[in-house]
């Protein structure tokens, strides 16, 4: 009632929602990047949203099934095989004890999602079983899978019903330049008039510097009204974009520490996390400006949508 | 503290900033306590978690259950009836520390000298002060401190450690604070104390709060293997007592 790691790729871990109550005591949130591809993974093979997951990034590990289980992959198109036999995205499929999945390459996106039917067998270390590998807590002892790493499975269920219904259009496009819908603040009056313009107008390439923790992004020098881009620290939302004194933004994450001294100009919405979440070295993203009722109006309609996917899947 | 000095910044659309001013002050920490306190007491449905920083309040809620607008609204509303409520005294938790020697406090003697004073006044003055947990960040359970005297502020070494072990106290520039878990770093290292100040496993993972005041104490290498002990075992509780009622 296992997998086990043949390869884990190039970083692949057990990611949840995060922990929730503890940023407070400096314990930064952790969690999946892109929370709506988890959650579909999970309503797919029938787990609560909360599940654990492994999030696989950019190029997806090697894992053999030890028994049978039911298992849906969504995010980014890291190529999946099943005996090296191509398998749909945002789908439930049914793997049999002794098969290996397999990523074949990055097609579009950046981060995958395994959800498994009922579960990994991971402990939660305060309140979550995300890893985060700084504190090496979380997941499998606090680091990212290796090689021959076995999970159990906690309550498998391989004869999900309904397989062939449950599917959906795999959510992330690819895309010449991406939007992000932002929020300004909280210290957007820190910046000048030119400086909000050149943020909310011009395009910016995501460099190589991303991880779980931030996506620097490079582009035209974003203006402050003073010399410094330096505050006294305050707290750190998921999607924040901070700007230091160099003028060159950079887009917080899950990893991100819980407070931070460098100016926020604005913080991506969550329903454009999805998008956020799948950017990569070399993309261009725009920035638009949204209302915040906007933005919660965005958030909640996605809701609703996973909602009507969980019902269309309780038919199942 | 009136209404209008508090202002309410957007940060994205699932949390907000209560900012109570631009400075790094004890008594605007003091409201932000206050202020926190409320906010547990009045259990506004829809907020997630809260987090205190030097000057302000992050206030973290699930749109799906209460808009920015209303949540605006309330948290104003409790801002003028922070008076009204009974905020209990701040309390200090007292942390043994065992100060000097080549392994749990090798920079002792340079910050002395750099001082001009002997070993034992630099641990008489470290020892005397209650210290503010302005707010805990950087790794978990790190606290921001304020409150060192001056006269025992030592420059950060000029080629940081690859590897300091938890529970080292150390002194960078005007700071001081305990490393919670081991890491790399360049302050000056005057001891280390026996206490876990973060066990993820405990119940109680974090033990310091935002708020609070330490309050170091010296003991001697015997007390260190005692308290070492019982904290390995878990049983270890670290006096705490309401600030104003000091030691004993």
């Amino acid at each position: 009632m296992s997998i086990t790691i043949l390869n884990p790729g190039l970083l692949t871990t057990v990611q949840d929602f995060g922990r929730i109550g503890y940023q407070q005591f400096g314990v930064p949130v952790s969690g999946v990047v892109d929370p709506r591809a988890m959650s579909i993974a999970n309503i797919l093979v029938d787990n609560p949203e909360d599940e654990a997951v492994l999030e696989c990034t950019m190029l997806g590990p090697q894992i053999r099934f030890n028994a049978p289980n039911a298992i849906a992959i969504t995010g980014g198109d890291l190529g999946p095989t099943i005996d090296n036999q191509p398998i749909p995205n945002y789908a439930a499929i049914r793997v049999e004890a002794g098969q290996v999945l397999r990523f074949a390459g990055l097609r579009s996106g950046c981060r995958a999602y395994i959800a498994f039917a009922g579960g990994l067998d991971i402990a939660p270390v305060m309140g979550s079983r995300s890893t985060y590998m700084k504190a090496k807590i979380g997941g499998v002892e606090g680091r990212k899978l290796q090689k021959d790493d076995v999970i159990k499975f906690r309550k498998p269920n391989p004869d999900l019903r309904g397989l062939n219904i449950r599917h959906i259009s795999p959510e992330f496009v690819p895309r010449l330049e991406y939007k992000l819908r932002v929020v300004l603040g909280p210290q957007d009056d820190m910046f000048t008039e030119h400086g909000i313009e050149t943020f909310l107008s011009e395009s910016y390439v995501v460099t190589p510097e991303f991880d779980r923790m931030g996506c620097r992004l490079d582009g035209e020098i974003i203006e402050h009204k003073g010399e410094s881009g330096d505050i006294i620290s305050d707290g750190i939302a998921f999607g924040a974009i901070q700007v230091p004194t160099a003028g060159k933004p950079i887009i917080m994450l899950s990893d991100r520490q819980t407070t931070g001294g460098y100016t926020k100009i604005a913080n991506v919405i969550s329903a454009d996390f999805r998008i956020l979440a799948q950017l990569k070295a070399g993309d261009r993203v725009r920035f638009a400006q949204v209302s915040v009722a906007a933005a919660q109006d965005a958030l909640l309609t996605q809701r609703a949508a996973l909602k009507t996917l969980r019902t269309a899947v309780s038919r199942a | 503290m009136t209404m209008a000095d508090v202002r309410f910044l957007l940060s994205g659309d699932t949390a907000l900033t209560a900012e109570f001013g631009n400075e790094i002050s004890e008594s605007i920490n003091a409201q932000i306590r206050a202020f926190n306190i409320a906010l547990e007491h009045a259990k506004i449905p829809g907020i997630v978690e809260t987090v205190p920083t030097y000057r302000s309040l992050m206030v973290h809620y699930d749109p799906g259950i209460i808009s920015y607008g209303s949540l605006v609204k309330k948290l104003k509303s409790l801002l003028t009836q922070l008076d009204k409520i009974e905020i209990p005294p701040s309390s200090v938790l007292e942390i043994p520390v065992l100060y000097g020697g080549e392994e749990m406090g090798p920079d002792l003697a340079f910050v002395a000298e750099n001082a001009g004073k002997t070993e034992q006044e630099v641990i008489d003055i470290h020892t005397s002060t209650e210290y503010l947990i302005y707010m805990l960040g950087f790794t978990p359970g790190f606290t921001y401190l304020g409150g060192m005297d001056e006269s025992i502020a030592a420059p950060r070494l000029s080629q940081p450690r690859v590897r300091i072990p938890a529970g080292s106290v150390g002194i960078a520039g005007k700071q001081t604070g305990v490393y919670p878990i081991d890491s790399p770093g360049g302050w000056q290292l005057i001891g280390r104390t026996p206490v876990k100040m973060y066990d993820p496993n405990r119940e109680t993972p974090i033990l310091p709060q935002a708020g609070q005041y330490i309050k170091f104490r010296a003991i001697d290498q015997a007390e260190y293997d005692r308290i070492a002990a019982e904290a390995e075992a878990g049983t270890y509780v670290c006096r705490s007592y309401p600030r104003g009622e000091g030691a004993k």
